[in-house]
């Protein structure tokens, strides 16, 4: 196994559920709560050094008990590795904790997973839709249950009715 | 072209009096400076800034003078992937444009939403600002657009300009 992910079992008995490694990929599964203790130790510790956060990005799995998988990507630039920290957030209780005070990147890239999968992140600084309109009502487009053409958003145009200045 | 007829009047031999009908002298200047407005929204603008470039040279048709400025342009050339949230912006830029003004729908993406058939995209510009040409491609070739501009230049030709036209859209109108 990948020295990382044997260190980071070893650190954390409980909370890690599944380290997998694939064609390269090192990807980590924690559990919710244990999930901002794992980030802090990925930034935090010298063999570790996960300084620059790469992505953050959401699955929708909507045959699963939780249905959605949230994911984060990091790199680290002095010691040139990379990892994938997942969990999992039930469709009932949709929030996560924000890693946005450890990256001050993830800020923007949250905003986008809450925007398009409705997934809320606790203690975000500012947590707006980033992409659709502010007043956007028809939900969130990247679910698996979103109709592909949308709900009739894209073709109504209530401009049209605004006198021009 | 016919545009221009020398009159009879001569003096000393030398052509002293122009006729020529009125309207199609001012539908004349109007063709030959078609100013546009800059309005890349995706890769159709690249093929659209190749256009105005040296190669290709849009300028020979008088249609180079790219504006920032709506108020400055009479020429809309929109180039690009609409997005429903742009929708609003490319309408007042529109509405911003003096009269007379023209709008060419440039790729596939302008005109039918092209294989974006999804939430966000609009299928066609032409559900919110009229359009004058469309021109096909994916992006078009600055050739297409080129002919885009020519085929513009032959419909302005044949406006009239002195006698209210059923087709000229009023500001505030639903297409």
């Amino acid at each position: 196994m990948h020295p990382l992910l044997l260190r980071i079992q070893h650190t954390f008995s409980v909370g890690v559920t599944n380290v997998n490694e694939w064609r390269g990929d090192v990807s980590v599964t924690v559990t919710r709560d244990k999930l901002r203790e794992v980030a802090q130790f990925l930034r935090d510790d010298p063999g570790m050094d996960f300084d620059y956060i790469v992505h953050v990005s959401s699955v929708d799995w909507p045959d699963d008990e939780e249905r959605f998988e949230v994911v984060w990507e990091f790199y680290s630039i002095r010691k040139r590795q990379r990892i994938r920290l997942k969990t999992r957030v039930p469709e009932t209780d949709c929030v996560v904790d924000s890693l946005t005070d450890l990256w001050k990147g993830a800020d923007f890239m949250e905003r986008e997973v809450y925007d398009m999968m409705g997934i809320r992140f606790r203690n975000h600084p500012d947590l707006r839709r980033i992409l659709m309109p502010d007043d956007y009502t028809e939900g969130y487009p990247l679910r698996k249950d979103f109709p592909l053409r949308g709900k009739g958003w894209r073709d109504t145009f209530d401009f049209l009715d605004e006198v021009p200045r | 072209m016919g545009l221009i007829q020398l009159g009879r009047h001569e003096k000393d031999g030398v052509p002293d009096v122009i006729t020529g009908s009125l309207e199609k002298a001012v539908n004349w200047a109007r063709k030959g400076s078609l100013w546009p407005m800059t309005f890349g929204l995706a890769c159709c603008a690249i093929e659209m800034m190749a256009a105005v470039s040296s190669r290709y040279d849009m300028d020979r048709f008088g249609a180079g003078v790219f504006r920032g400025s709506p108020r400055q342009s009479d020429l809309m050339i929109v180039a690009g992937t609409v997005c429903r949230r742009m929708a609003p912006v490319i309408r007042k830029i529109y509405d911003q444009m003096p009269e007379p003004k023209y709008v060419i729908a440039m790729g596939s993406c302008a005109t039918s939403g092209n294989i974006y058939d999804s939430y966000p995209v609009v299928q066609g510009v032409d559900r919110f600002v009229p359009v004058d040409i469309y021109v096909p491609g994916c992006p078009p070739t600055p050739e297409a657009l080129l002919d885009g501009i020519l085929k513009l230049q032959e419909r302005i030709m044949q406006k009239r300009v002195f006698v209210a036209q059923p087709d000229q859209v009023k500001a505030n109108l639903k297409v």
